[in-house]
């Protein structure tokens, strides 16, 4: 079968073909166990699993993946009602962003080793701590999301904060001064409230409706960690 | 475990999801008869039950498709097939019992449904509460009530977290062998999570009646007003208006929460002891939270009235010798405003 061999989309989830697309409103979110496998239990479709995504070329695999990921960097990006984020939820997004973030905020070790910026390790820890802070809250006040579902959430909700930590750099290689600082506080707190609405179209749904602010709350203050060390960077 | 598709005794809705039927049991507050049930129902609470369940079967399915799969290939390669089918099918179920022993022990032992009655709050319960933690209570002949919940404090010790962390950083404090997250989360964490055990170690020598997440409670919407008071100073650096917040503020939490414990213990000197260690360990925590991280003005105040006047020290972490100059002297408020500019000019 000619959807075997070259699917384009990820194998772990239901993606979109023509033959099953009424089978991909099946698997919504009561089926996902903790771990996040989200398969349809069918028998024909495990062994061209096994064959095809073993035998394909490494650029397929890494092209598909990386459709996924762009595909919800633009669901961050458009911050829409869907599913998608929840339903096919990977960590490759927010691990490259937590990465990219790590990498750009930690000082140099050539520099003063003793002067308060953040460190690689620092940064990565606050952003994946947090992040499992939040998911335990938002479990704990009667949410019904996954655990991985809400950290896959988080983490590409982290996009535009980066986005903001690229536009600071480039604003800090030009003159510094006030309108410097008015400008990339502008820009961070923008970043901060576009990651806040993108998180909250995604997460507010599964709590339970009364609740809604106690669980966004904690989100704030994270990424408001995250905005206030961006916007105190400087190289 | 997992196949029990009513939780125990609880009411369910007939078309609602299957966890749903367990918030309904834990509408009726945080009381010792929820605990029981929560305790014995740990089916049904989670999806993951229902998903552990659904990845069982899936995987009998896909054993018994694969066992049959390999049949085939096994009559096919003869000997050779036959010993490779084996190995796999030994291999698969051991495979199969360890992750069945895995799963059985993290739900054991992380089952965070322990906790779940602590978080049962709605948003206007968790306002009124912040707003009553200023509020001292002036009845202390019967035992004042607390709400045992974790949320508010917890909420509220991370918010101290963040104003800590700004604070450090408009001071340009610098921490050696340690990172600033690090020493906020620990400083705000250990004063809540040790101070609570403290006075709850004191309170059960002076025999007054209060539980560890009562205290723990009490503590962390005490530190609704810390979070008020270096909201506002570490933005508007002015001694007096610190010295003014501290006490009416600071005054004010504390009031309040040696009023309930008061109201808990019986005996004057019981009450002087558990009262005054919580009061002196309070006031004194926002004092230090202010004067560790406060943002040094001395380059102002030696251009603007002469060197002679000694600078406020800013307290690097490591260096222990060099005690903070706490009282300020009193031409700093005539330099204020030309602080505010330089703060604003430095960034």
């Amino acid at each position: 079968m000619a959807e075997a061999a070259e699917s384009p989309g990820d194998p772990r989830t239901t993606s979109p073909r023509p033959l099953f697309a009424g089978l991909s409103e099946i698997s919504i979110s009561q089926d996902i166990p903790v771990e996040g496998e989200i398969t349809i239990p069918m028998r024909s479709r495990i062994r061209e699993f096994d064959s095809s995504t073993l035998n394909e070329s490494v650029q397929n695999t890494i092209m598909r993946d990386l459709k996924a990921v762009g595909k919800k960097f633009m669901h961050v990006l458009y911050p829409r009602k869907s599913n998608t984020l929840l339903r096919d939820w990977d960590l490759w997004g927010p691990l490259v962003l937590c990465v990219t973030l790590a990498l750009m905020l930690q000082r140099g070790s050539a520099d003063n080793e003793n002067d308060g910026g953040p460190q690689f390790a620092e940064v990565f820890v606050i952003i994946w701590f947090g992040a499992v802070t939040i998911t335990l809250n938002s479990k704990l006040l009667g949410g019904n999301i996954s655990f991985f579902q809400s950290l896959c959430v988080l983490g590409y909700c982290i996009l535009p904060l980066t986005v903001a930590l690229l536009v600071c750099r480039l604003v800090l290689l030009a003159k510094p001064g006030p309108i410097n600082f008015i400008v990339r506080l502008f820009v961070v707190i923008v970043m901060f409230a576009w990651s806040i609405v993108a998180s909250t179209a995604f997460l507010a749904d599964s709590q339970p409706p009364n609740r809604k602010a106690l669980a966004i709350y904690p989100v704030f203050l994270f990424y408001f960690v995250i905005s206030w060390m961006i916007l105190t960077f400087a190289p | 475990m997992a196949t029990t598709a009513t939780p125990a005794g609880g009411s369910r809705n007939g078309t609602g999801p299957e966890w749903g039927g367990f918030e309904e049991n834990i509408q009726g507050g945080g009381s010792a008869v929820i605990d029981m049930e929560n305790m014995d129902d740990t089916s049904g609470s989670s999806f993951e039950d229902m998903g552990e369940l659904h990845q069982r079967l899936r995987e009998e399915e896909v054993d018994a498709d694969a066992a049959a799969a390999e049949e085939e290939d096994g009559e096919f390669l003869g000997m050779k097939g036959f010993k490779g089918q084996l190995s796999r099918q030994v291999a698969d179920q051991m495979w199969q019992a360890g992750k069945r022993q895995a799963s059985r022990a993290f739900s054991l032992y992380a089952n965070i449904d322990i906790l779940r009655p602590y978080f049962d709050v709605e948003p206007a319960q968790v306002r009124s509460r912040l707003l009553e933690s200023m509020i001292p209570i002036k009845m202390v002949n019967f035992p004042q009530k607390i709400a045992g919940e974790l949320y508010g404090p917890l909420m509220l010790v991370f918010t101290l977290v963040a104003i800590l962390l700004h604070g450090m950083k408009t001071s340009d404090t610098i921490i050696r062998e340690g990172t600033l997250m690090g020493t906020a989360i620990g400083t705000c964490f250990g004063y809540w999570l040790g101070v609570s055990s403290f006075i709850y170690f004191l309170a059960y020598l002076c025999n007054a009646q209060i539980t560890m997440l009562q205290m723990l409670a009490l503590l962390g919407y005490g530190l609704f007003g810390h979070c008020i008071v270096l909201l506002v100073t570490y933005n508007i650096h002015l001694h007096a208006l610190f010295y003014l917040f501290w006490l009416l503020v600071g005054g004010l939490s504390t009031l309040r929460m040696v009023a309930v414990l008061v109201s808990r213990t019986v005996g004057p000197t019981q009450r002087l002891l558990l009262c005054g260690t919580l009061a002196a360990l309070h006031m004194l925590f926002l004092l230090y939270l202010h004067f560790a991280y406060h943002k040094v003005v001395e380059g102002i105040l030696d251009t603007l009235e002469g060197p002679n006047i000694p600078p406020m020290q800013r307290v690097p972490r490591d260096i222990p010798a060099v005690l903070p100059d706490a009282r300020p002297p009193a031409r700093v408020l005539n330099t204020t405003v030309k602080a505010v500019e330089v703060i604003l000019q430095s960034h």
